[in-house]
């Protein structure tokens, strides 16, 4: 789990190949055979209209979900074999009923055992080396966001995923989570995204994966998607067109 | 009225008869719950984040359990461990063991669909961050276990609280020897039949008592959890 990680190394998970990945929910392809390859470094950033598939793309990367139909790899590793080079930011962070502290302690027990000063790193790293000792669901959402971020990170993961973790929360937190997310892609950490915030894809975005109706439609360097969108699809999205 | 003040009276003269039904009366259900809590909370949590044929029907059974009549418990055990059942050569039937047991068999369920519930929510919470973390196995249940603790408290407590008012299966095993095997509740039973009103009312005093003070824990466990954000 703790791969010492460092910018000049290859990243073991990329190339991300995604080949063909459906998946059905009752009589609906939610995903419709997304045909992807990740092969860059640095940030990626699912975009796309509410119900297009991002999430559930990001949940068949991470192995939450199990596809229908298709396959994806993750270099020469399938998603089950990667499971432990990868670490995810859900839109709604769970934390263990315990102090924070301790929420980092149980996410990484070799770290707490041997290292207990990297816990309190981490900490500081988002700014809650104050809060150690607090409850970790006591704190603000912002605050709650950047402890699993925190968490997710302990294990210098070579592939971060992170579902909409900046959703709905304080400026100052969103400050934290984005530096922190950039700093750790500059150390060779692969960071896929899914986000609606097209100001945040802007400041982040290496590249941009438009994803629409179930299928990656378009996949474009950021300076380019955003200067001149390849499908009508992301133009529209683009322009703030409603998209149904 | 003659009654009711013989009964403070007994109480608070600390009757010798009185608190040795009493401290029985406690340590049968103190046991029983101990070894209840044993088998229930991890059953729970097994049941609550494991997948297999029949899971949903061992729940469906465990819920149902949990209103069997402390008669047919009683009766259950009677006939395990009377002369002439499997476990009759343990000489038990009459003993605190046997109400123990009974005791057991009756709040096990109980605990355990309790406590199934609880965890079933934090599993439906935890699990994907616990994927996500690589958490499985030992270290999961562990986890339910520690992070559900406030929780599971006052599942022990409904346990603890059944198993000190009942009366039927304890009665059946237990037999109400005087000095050996007679607690609060079946005290309370045999003094109202033989008119001594006193005594059955300081024991129902007392166990009114426990019961709220069993009620008064669950209450106060739940805020504090409530407080921390631990609920």
């Amino acid at each position: 789990m703790n791969t010492l990680r460092s910018a000049n190394m290859p990243n073991p998970l990329l190339p991300i190949r995604i080949s063909n990945l459906r998946l059905i929910k009752g009589d609906r392809a939610v995903l419709a055979g997304v045909n992807l390859m990740i092969d860059e470094p640095g940030i990626t950033v699912f975009m796309g209209p509410n119900g297009a598939g991002k999430t559930l793309l990001l949940r068949c990367l991470h192995g939450l979900i199990n596809p229908d139909q298709g396959q994806i790899t993750l270099g020469d590793l399938t998603v089950a074999d990667s499971r432990d080079q990868q670490a995810m930011v859900f839109q709604h962070p769970v934390l263990l009923r315990r102090t924070a502290l301790q929420n980092l302690a149980f996410a990484a027990p070799g770290i707490a055992r041997s290292e207990p000063q990297r816990l309190i790193e981490a900490l500081e790293s988002v700014h809650l080396a104050d809060r150690a000792d607090q409850p970790a669901r006591m704190l603000s959402g912002g605050e709650q966001q950047r402890l699993a971020l925190a968490r997710a990170l302990l294990s210098k993961p070579a592939l971060l995923l992170l579902d909409e973790a900046t959703a709905s929360l304080d400026p100052a937190s969103v400050q934290v989570i984005e530096a922190l997310v950039k700093a750790q892609s500059t150390q060779g950490t692969k960071v896929i995204l899914v986000s609606h915030d097209q100001g945040q894809a802007r400041r982040l975005a290496d590249d941009v994966v438009f994803i629409s109706a179930g299928q990656a439609a378009e996949r474009s360097p950021a300076n380019q998607f955003f200067i001149a969108p390849q499908t009508p699809a992301a133009k529209a999205y683009l322009a703030g067109e409603l998209l149904l | 009225m003659d009654a009711v003040t013989e009964a403070f009276r007994l109480i608070i003269a600390l009757d010798a008869d009185l608190f040795e039904i009493l401290w029985l009366s406690i340590r049968v259900s103190v046991i029983a719950l101990a070894i209840s809590a044993v088998i229930s909370l991890p059953l729970g949590t097994w049941l609550a984040i494991t997948e297999f044929p029949g899971r949903k029907f061992c729940i469906l059974l465990l819920n149902a359990l949990m209103g069997m009549p402390p008669v047919v418990v009683g009766l259950m055990v009677y006939l395990l461990l009377s002369r002439s059942g499997p476990l009759g050569w343990l000489g038990l039937l009459y003993t605190p063991t046997a109400m123990i047991i009974a005791q057991v068999v009756l709040i096990t369920p109980i605990i355990a669909a309790l406590s199934n519930q609880v965890i079933e929510n934090l599993h439906q919470e935890y699990s994907d961050t616990f994927y996500s973390m690589g958490v499985t196995g030992r270290r999961a249940v562990v986890a339910y276990l520690v992070d559900a603790r406030y929780a599971l408290t006052t599942c022990i407590l409904a346990g603890f609280g059944r198993a000190i008012a009942e009366v039927g299966a304890v009665i059946i095993v237990g037999g109400n020897i005087d000095h050996l095997t007679r607690v609060m509740t079946t005290a309370i039973a045999l003094e109202t039949s033989k008119g001594n009103l006193s005594l059955a009312l300081s024991l129902g005093t007392v166990l009114l008592a426990l019961s709220l003070l069993v009620n008064s824990l669950v209450i106060g466990v739940r805020e504090y959890a409530a407080k921390r954000q631990y609920a």
